[in-house]
């Protein structure tokens, strides 16, 4: 028993991570329906400024979060002006690959800087974080995982919800033409949607980086991991991100825990491929009804 | 009849069957001809066997890459998962060979066939994805025949792979690469041979109707799913035959080559090549094959000329950094490949003094 709860914490703040990561995978489909396969990439370059800024320019922690943050968030910026903005209303297998060789093109350049080694970040969490509850323990980077997450959930809910940069990009994302008709700045809405995917993303490289320590192979094999939580919830659900984060997390962890540590790494895609057979638009995905 | 004029400057067609025609003057078959002469004739006798060696890897990519271009370029099915399906014809050959004893002239197509099988398995989830959806379903299937490959290890042999025997047609021995080179060029003329012409007939402009506009395709009474399930099964038959005549070729195979990575190849290819282009697969290949040799030699040449092998260490991944960085600047500033350059300087030259 204490076995299956302790597979079951794991579960959840393995999928609560993917959650997070696949965050801001929906934030960019939402509002310019571009499948970002640059998304491990975009985490580990969050995650590496936070360590330069942290351990080779030894700012304090706050400093270096907040300048990884504008960094990120211009680096979102720079990737759609250069990059994404030739393309829009080029066919869809064309963005695709330019996402795939931006990835590419990162990862070299991660490589080169900084080598395929892990690095990890100095010890700065407090030690009261780690939850003690009888004979499970949580340690405290898993809360202080938990505890970032929550307030970027629902900082991110709010935005969507109430701002009106986020009414507008809600308003793209619904239809196009329609927002472009009642005014609606779509290039930048555009720009704002990477940028900001831009920094979330660089808020879960650097969780991942304090759970795990960053390694550039390691962090783009999640980006990866984010197509079958992203699909599973609906490619345009952040509810649903959430919640197929935490059904991939479960299911990989279980299966590891009990089957085999083999068909851990491809559970998530035979999930994957049963659920679009069921439910072609994932569980909470928008169902578009086609007609002849 | 010979018709031995020059292109005309415009579109000037009268009937269906002239706007179909694969050589408008007589002049392109004749060059074919030359080129084909000279393909066999010539090319295995004045290279080193490096040279020859690229070439039959490009031949072998140019195969799988034509299947692909007819499933993303005609069809509109973006696939993931072609690198695996590669990986799958390649093992169905190794162990046919192997266990089976069966000889090398219908080890490959009987490849083809088994690896058209499982496309079509994959193929599946078409009935009801489209887009981004079907996209990430073919992800899966190459996550987890890649699975199968490493885990079936009764059958595949599990990480190791499985060494083949030299293939030999006959009383022919193909150990050579010039021997090699005649095989899959021959192969590779006749499946582009096949693949031009499958475009002309109902079932390639079904193809390109999908494509186009898949709603309206059914309303003029094309049943889509069956299509859709063909055009997987004729690329996957591509890419298993190419993948038989890589095993053939590298005599031993592991599970290693076929991963996510030569998927992205193969559509890096047909996008540089140009989507929608028969040539255009084929240029596609040379340029990912030659560009990838070119890369690493010149890291090898860099490594040398670094004073201690750590230097070297540190370049490697910028040639990774190069790789990407051309596919992106393509994409940017030629989106319909080089197909669409080459279809540029024929004009140009065709309009030569008069362009207008």
């Amino acid at each position: 028993m204490e076995f299956f709860f302790q597979i079951l914490i794991n579960g959840l703040s393995l999928g609560f991570l993917y959650a997070l990561a696949a965050l801001g995978f929906v934030m960019i489909f939402k509002s310019s329906s571009v499948l970002n396969f640059a998304h491990g990439e975009l985490m580990a370059i969050g995650a590496f400024l936070f360590l330069v800024l942290t351990t080779w320019a030894k700012l304090p922690i706050w400093l270096a979060f907040i300048l990884t943050l504008a960094g990120s968030f211009s680096l979102g910026f720079i990737i759609e002006r250069f990059f994404l903005r030739p393309l829009i209303g080029e066919a869809l297998i064309e963005v695709i690959m330019l996402t795939v060789g931006l990835a590419i093109m990162l990862k070299g350049l991660m490589l080169f800087i900084f080598g395929g080694d892990i690095h990890s970040y100095p010890d700065f969490l407090p030690e009261s974080l780690t939850f003690q509850w009888g004979a499970i323990e949580i340690s405290g980077v898993y809360v202080a995982t938990f505890i970032i997450g929550i307030i970027f959930l629902g900082l991110f809910g709010f935005f969507f919800k109430y701002s009106s940069q986020g009414i507008y990009m809600r308003s793209v994302a619904d239809n196009q033409p329609a927002a472009m008709a009642l005014g609606v700045h779509v290039r930048r809405v555009f720009a704002l949607s990477w940028a900001i995917a831009a920094l979330v993303c660089a808020i879960s490289g650097i969780v991942l980086g304090i759970i795990n320590g960053i390694n550039v192979h390691e962090v783009s094999a999640i980006g990866l991991k984010v197509f079958p939580v992203v699909i599973l919830g609906g490619l345009d659900s952040i509810g649903g991100a959430i919640i197929g984060g935490l059904i991939i997390g479960l299911l990989e962890t279980f299966t590891g825990g009990y089957i085999s540590s083999g068909l851990r790494e491809v559970i998530p895609y035979i999930a994957l491929i049963i659920i679009l057979l069921i439910k072609p638009y994932g569980l909470f995905g928008l169902v578009e009804i086609e007609r002849v | 009849m010979l018709n031995l004029r020059f292109h005309p400057c415009g579109n000037f067609n009268e009937s269906y069957e002239k706007e179909l025609t694969i050589f408008e003057t007589d002049f392109g078959r004749l060059f074919m001809i030359v080129g084909l002469i000279l393909l066999f004739g010539v090319v295995p006798f004045i290279s080193s066997e490096y040279i020859l060696y690229i070439l039959n890897i490009i031949g072998i990519y140019a195969i799988a890459a034509i299947g692909l271009n007819l499933l993303i370029g005609y069809t509109g099915q973006i696939s993931l998962g072609h690198g695996a399906f590669f990986g799958v014809g390649a093992y169905a050959a190794a162990i046919l060979a192997t266990k089976a004893g069966i000889p090398f002239i219908i080890a490959v197509p009987a490849a083809g066939f088994i690896t058209a099988l499982v496309g079509m398995i994959f193929g599946i989830p078409s009935i009801r994805l489209k887009h981004l959806y079907l996209t990430i379903a073919t992800l899966a299937g190459q996550f987890i025949l890649e699975y199968v490959f490493v885990q079936w290890e009764s059958l595949t042999g599990g990480a190791e792979g499985i060494s083949v025997t030299t293939a030999n047609i006959f009383w022919i021995d193909l150990g050579s690469d010039r021997n090699f080179f005649y095989v899959i060029f021959i192969c590779f003329v006749l499946m582009a041979w096949i693949a031009v012409n499958l475009i002309r007939t109902r079932y390639g402009r079904a193809f390109i109707a999908i494509r186009d506009n898949d709603q309206a395709a059914e309303g003029m009474g094309i049943p889509i799913f069956p299509y859709k399930l063909l055009s997987f099964a004729i690329s996957s038959f591509y890419a298993g035959f190419a993948g038989a005549l890589f095993a053939y070729y590298m005599m031993s195979i592991t599970p290693e080559p076929f991963n996510l990575w030569l998927s992205i190849e193969y559509i890096a290819m047909i996008i540089i090549g140009g989507l929608g282009s028969i040539p255009g697969a084929v240029f596609g290949s040379i340029f990912i094959v030659t560009l990838s040799e070119v890369l690493s030699y010149a890291t090898e040449i860099l490594m040398n000329l670094g004073t201690s092998t750590a230097a070297g260490i540190t370049i490697a991944p910028l040639r990774e950094f190069i790789y990407g960085l051309v596919i992106v600047l393509f994409i940017i500033f030629e989106p319909k490949g080089l197909a669409e350059v080459w279809r540029i300087v024929r004009s140009s030259f065709r309009l030569w003094p008069f362009s207008y």
